[in-house]
C-alpha cells in the first residue's frame, strides 16, 4: 500500500504516533481511521473531530484581474463574496462536465481556492490555461499553508478557548486571520465537509504539528478525536456532500448532480456557460437521488441500478450503512422517472437485486450555525 | 503491530483460518484481517448444503468502507453456518477465532495453499509493514 511515491503531509509522523491506518488517496499517504471510522463518525456529529486535510489543493490568486479571471472561469458568482467571505464553486468544462468543485476564500488583497487532493495538479494546469488576458497571478501555497478540519457542535468551543474568544462570532462561510495559540498569521474560515457546524484552519506548515497537537490535548475534555478520511467520507455521505469521482466528474453536469444552486448563468460568460445554459433548457434525462435499500444488503459505489425487468437504469456512485441514521443508504443516478421520493427501484448487490427507495435527501440534515 | 496467530490453526493468504477436525474444518478470519476491515457492520454467510471449491468466494463481510469477499479454505460442503453474526458482528472483531467463526465445511480434502501460524505471521507482516 505505501510506496514512496505517495506525498505525506506535515503531520504523517503525528499519524503514526497515534496509530492511524495509513491509506493511498489522490496520490497521498493519509489517515483512514484511528481508532475506527465508526466512533470518529460519532465523535463528530455528537462532539468534535480533528481531520489533517492538508492532502487538499490551495491555490492564491492575486492581481487586479482575480475577480473577472474568477468569474470567468467558475460556475459562481464571484462578485457576490465581499471581504471575508467564502462559497462553494465549480470548475466546468466547455460542454459543461465539472472539471472540480472547489472553494473559494476572499481575503482582503486575494482569493484563496482550495481543490480537490486528486485534482490539484490538473485544477493547477487547467488555471494556467485560461490566464491569457488577465491580470492574474497564481501562487501554489499548498506546501508552505497546511490546513486542519476542526468539525462538530463542539468545535466552537474548543476553537474559542485558542484564539482569545474572538472567532465565536465568525459567521458560517466566513473567514478570517486569527492568531491560533501563539501562531500569528492563520486563516480561520467557518466551512467543512461533514454536515457540522465547524472551522477550517490554514495554518503555516511549520507550526501544523504544535497546532494539531495543541488542539488534541485541548479539546479532549469535550470529545475531541483525531478523524481520518474514512468518517470524512460517512459524514460528507449522510450530508450528501458530492465527492468528486462518485457524484461529480467531467461526465456529471452540475444540474443533474443537484448542483444547480452554484451556477449563476446571469452574471456573464464564463467557460461551460454556452453548454449549462443549452442543458437547463433542453431539461435532464437523469438525477442523482439518494435512496435506502430497503431489503438485506449494502450499496457500492459503481453497482448497477436496474428496474423490475433487470435493466439497467443507473449506477450507484456512493452508498454505505449510515452510522448516523443506521440504515443502508446510498446516492445514485436515475431516469427522472425514477427519482421522485418514493421511486422504486434495485441494486444488483454481488448478481442479487436489492429492493431499494427513493428517501429525502441530504440524509442528515445539517447543523451549520447560521 | 502484532497479531494474534494461534499455532493450532492454519491460514489462506486471504486471512482466512481453518481449524481442522477429522473431515470437519471451521473457517474464519483472522485477527489481522478483522484489525484491517474495522467495524464490521454486515454478513452474508452461505447457505447449509452449498459446496465450494478451494479459494472460491463463500460470503462477503461488509465494514462502513468497503465490502470484502471472503474465500474457502478448503474445498467441501456447508454443514453449519454461524447465523448469530448475521444479525450481531462484534464476535468477528472481539473474538475472531472463537465466537467469530463463520461457517464449518465438510471438506473433500483439496485445499488451497495453506499456511501454518509462523508462515502466516510472517506474510501478514510483509503486508502491513512499512
Amino acid at each position: 500500500m505505501t510506496s514512496s511515491a505517495l506525498k505525506r503531509t506535515p503531520l504523517f509522523p503525528q499519524h503514526l504516533a497515534l496509530g492511524a491506518r495509513m491509506v493511498e488517496f489522490g496520490g497521498w499517504e493519509m489517515p483512514v481511521q484511528y481508532s475506527s471510522i465508526l466512533d470518529e463518525h460519532h465523535a463528530v456529529r455528537n462532539a468534535a473531530g480533528l481531520f489533517d486535510i492538508s492532502h487538499m489543493g490551495r491555490l492564491l490568486v492575486s492581481g487586479d484581474g482575480a475577480l473577472p479571471y474568477l468569474q470567468y472561469l467558475t460556475t459562481q458568482d464571484v462578485a457576490q463574496l465581499g471581504v471575508g467571505q467564502a462559497s462553494y464553486a465549480l470548475l466546468c468544462h466547455e460542454n459543461g462536465g465539472i472539471v472540480d468543485d472547489i472553494f473559494i476564500y476572499r481575503l482582503p488583497t486575494d482569493y484563496l481556492v482550495v481543490v480537490n487532493a486528486s485534482n490539484a495538479e490538473k485544477d493547477f494546469l487547467w488555471m494556467l490555461q485560461h490566464l491569457a488576458g488577465f491580470d492574474v497571478t497564481l501562487t501554489n501555497i499548498s506546501e508552505r499553508m497546511s490546513m486542519l478540519a476542526l468539525q462538530g457542535p463542539q468545535a466552537e468551543a474548543i476553537l474559542d478557548r485558542t484564539t482569545d474568544g474572538q472567532l465565536a462570532t465568525l459567521a458560517f462561510h466566513h473567514v478570517a486571520l486569527a492568531r491560533i495559540f501563539d501562531v500569528e498569521n492563520a486563516l480561520v474560515a467557518r466551512t467543512g465537509y461533514t454536515g457540522e457546524d465547524g472551522f477550517e484552519l490554514f495554518v503555516d506548515s511549520r507550526q501544523l504539528g504544535k497546532v494539531w497537537e495543541r488542539l488534541l490535548a485541548l479539546g479532549a475534555d469535550e470529545g475531541l478525536k483525531p478523524c481520518g478520511l474514512g468518517a470524512r467520507d460517512s459524514l460528507r455521505f449522510e450530508a450528501k456532500l458530492a465527492l468528486y469521482g462518485h457524484e461529480i466528474d467531467e461526465h456529471v453536469n452540475p444540474y443533474e448532480a443537484g448542483l444547480s444552486w452554484v451556477v449563476k448563468l446571469d452574471k456573464g460568460d464564463f467557460v461551460g456557460h454556452r453548454a449549462l445554459l443549452k442543458i437547463k433548457h433542453a431539461g435532464l434525462s437523469r438525477k442523482l437521488v439518494g435512496f435506502e435499500l430497503v431489503e438485506k444488503g449494502i450499496a457500492r459505489q459503481g453497482y448497477p441500478i436496474v428496474d423490475a425487468q433487470g435493466t439497467q437504469i443507473g449506477t450507484v456512485t456512493s452508498g454505505m450503512p449510515s452510522p448516523t441514521l443506521g440504515k443502508n443508504l446510498g446516492l445514485g443516478f436515475v431516469p427522472l422517472d425514477y427519482a421522485a421520493e418514493g421511486s422504486e427501484f434495485y441494486v444488483l448487490v454481488r448478481a442479487r437485486s436489492v429492493l431499494a427507495r427513493v428517501v429525502k435527501t441530504p440524509f442528515y440534515r445539517p447543523r451549520y450555525k447560521k | 503491530m502484532a497479531f494474534n496467530t494461534p499455532a493450532n490453526l492454519k491460514y489462506a493468504k486471504t486471512h482466512e483460518w481453518v481449524s481442522l477436525e477429522g473431515e470437519i474444518a471451521t473457517v474464519g478470519i483472522s485477527d489481522y484481517a478483522q484489525d484491517a476491515l474495522g467495524d464490521v457492520v454486515y454478513i452474508e454467510l452461505p447457505q447449509l448444503g452449498d459446496s465450494f471449491s478451494a479459494g472460491q468466494v463463500f460470503g462477503t463481510v461488509e465494514s462502513v468502507k468497503a465490502a470484502s469477499d471472503l474465500y474457502a479454505p478448503v474445498a467441501g460442503e456447508v454443514v453449519e453456518v454461524n447465523v448469530a453474526l448475521e444479525s450481531d458482528q462484534e464476535p468477528i472483531s472481539k473474538d475472531p477465532y472463537g465466537a467469530g467463526w463463520m461457517i464449518k465445511i465438510r471438506h473433500s480434502g483439496e485445499t488451497s495453499e495453506l499456511l501454518d501460524a509462523a508462515a502466516y505471521a510472517a506474510f501478514v507482516e510483509e503486508e502491513a509493514g512499512h
